[in-house]
């Protein structure tokens, strides 16, 4: 690890006026940073700790969440208006990491974490992503926790969060500070995809810190639910995962869905075309699963991950049965 | 300010590189805390922050600044074990030894979450704030706690004792 200058910052004020300077990282949690600067992914030249920041969750006047960038992530899950109202975010949150990484990560450091892509982290691999230009390992390497979705020929990373993905189906909005000043972003704006320039995950300029997210009111994420497909039942990342709200009218029609997956892109994945789909029809099978190929129609697998479009549809069609049913149950 | 480290004020390295496990090890001479993986995977660097588990290899010094560490030699009270450290001995928690450092001071922290009703991905209900800790329970609360040697039915039995009641420790199936 390089030499690394630290400073507290007191407030969302004094940490942008630090953090504009060349070479400086915001520090959340540390769990991920900490770990790329060892790994020589990462090397700042002075770290921002902005744990001291808000991580106040609030209710708002329309009937939504503010939730402080600082708020640590079992912070967010345990919190009794997440679990009643945006049970799916709840139950991303706990689907994901360990007990103790919940315990020490915040909302924004989750929402900025990177790609997982083993050849990401290996400085001895090529990677456009961690050195523009050097050519990518993983399209013809070992891909099957690759993406499947919106990828390039330059990277095929997936995002690895599993909150992210119930953010990007409640349709949250961002809170920034920058040096040019305060604006908000859509969930779905924040994070890219990488085409020719895979070493910028996110639309965030230079400078600008995380300070909140703001999630609007969502009566169908009553019923609500995350799944997550993985290697072993615990601690480790998703394959594929999904979350989903649903509200059903008197006929039993979709009235509201909402839709998005992890595990399959470079960002999380609102899968706005499966919604399309099945917005107004009665959610039976076949047509849960024309949603699901309507999804998958621009997908691309590589040699190895073309599993993930069958766990796709197989999600689909499990997770909004369930809901229909009304069994939101525990599955992860 | 100085870090609390088992009742016991230390200056905070200058170097802001010094990872707490480092500091805890290398510096304070507390070899308890073990260092696995050194990235996050393994959980046998764990600690109480201000009473919250956390992993010690990925929380750097200068962030423990003015707050209260816990390490496993902060655990025995006048020399008389915890509760959980004697019950890992009376399980057969522990063969090589170790993640137990880390097992037993994140059970101690999983207790806490779970006595103030924090769920987990495996509860049922989300929003019940009575969590019943079976088997299924701190398996997945324990999962950031790594074993290797085969240890960790021994560990479930010990940790589900002290913390849920003895009934927990001879039934379930290995």
């Amino acid at each position: 690890m390089n030499p690394v200058s630290y400073v507290r910052a007191a407030d969302a004020g004094a940490a942008v006026a630090m953090g504009a300077a060349a070479g400086t990282r915001y520090l959340g949690g540390g769990t991920n940073l900490v770990d790329l600067m060892r790994e020589n992914v990462e090397a700042p030249s002075s770290l921002v700790d902005v744990c001291g920041l808000s991580a106040a969750i609030e209710d708002t006047p329309e009937g939504g969440l503010l939730i402080g960038g600082a708020a640590r992530n079992s912070a967010l899950a345990g919190h009794p208006a997440v679990r009643a109202r945006f049970p799916l975010l709840s139950r991303a949150i706990l689907a994901g990491a360990s007990g103790q990484i919940r315990n020490m990560a915040t909302v924004g450091g989750n929402i900025l974490q990177r790609t997982r892509c083993t050849y990401f982290y290996d400085d001895a691999a090529r990677c456009n992503k961690r050195a523009p230009g050097a050519g990518c390992d993983a399209i013809d390497g070992f891909n099957r926790i690759h993406a499947i979705l919106g990828a390039s020929s330059a990277c095929v990373a997936t995002h690895p969060s599993d909150m992210c993905v119930a953010l990007a189906a409640l349709d949250a909005e961002v809170m920034l500070s920058g040096p040019e000043g305060e604006r908000r972003l859509p969930f779905e704006a924040v994070h890219r995809l990488p085409d020719g320039q895979p070493d910028r995950d996110t639309t965030l300029l230079p400078g600008e810190l995380i300070t909140a997210v703001r999630l609007p009111p969502l009566a169908a994420a009553r019923r609500s639910a995350y799944r997550k497909v993985r290697d072993r039942a615990s601690y480790a990342f998703a394959l594929v995962s999904l979350a989903a709200a649903v509200e059903l009218d008197a006929a039993g029609r979709l009235a509201e869905v909402r839709l998005a997956l992890g595990g399959v892109a470079h960002k999380p994945w609102r899968a706005r075309a499966a919604e399309a789909v099945l917005r107004g029809q009665v959610p039976d099978e076949i047509r849960l699963k024309e949603a699901a190929a309507a999804e998958l129609a621009q997908a691309s697998p590589l040699r190895d991950n073309g599993f993930k479009l069958v766990m796709v549809e197989r999600l689909i069609v499990a997770v909004l049965s369930d809901l229909v049913a009304g069994n939101a149950g525990a599955a992860a | 300010m100085p870090i609390l480290v088992n009742d016991r004020p230390v200056f905070v390295p200058d170097d802001a590189r010094v990872s707490l496990l480092d500091l805890l090890r290398d510096r304070l001479e507390l070899f308890g805390t073990k260092k696995g993986c050194n990235q996050g995977a393994c959980g046998a660097c764990t600690v109480l922050l201000d009473g919250e588990r956390v992993l010690s290899c990925l929380t750097l010094a200068a962030q423990c600044e003015g707050r209260a560490v816990v390490t496993v030699e902060g655990l025995a009270a006048d020399g008389a074990l915890h509760p959980l450290q004697q019950a890992f001995i009376d399980h057969d928690g522990f063969q090589c030894g170790y993640c137990t450092p880390g097992q037993i001071c994140s059970a101690i922290g999983m207790a806490a979450e779970a006595a103030r009703g924090m769920p987990s991905v495996v509860t049922a209900d989300l929003e019940a704030t009575d969590i019943l800790l079976d088997r299924d329970e701190l398996r997945e609360r324990m999962s950031g706690n790594l074993c290797r040697c085969g240890a960790h039915n021994g560990i479930i039995d010990a940790i589900g004792e002290v913390f849920r009641g003895p009934e927990s420790a001879g039934g379930a199936p290995r």
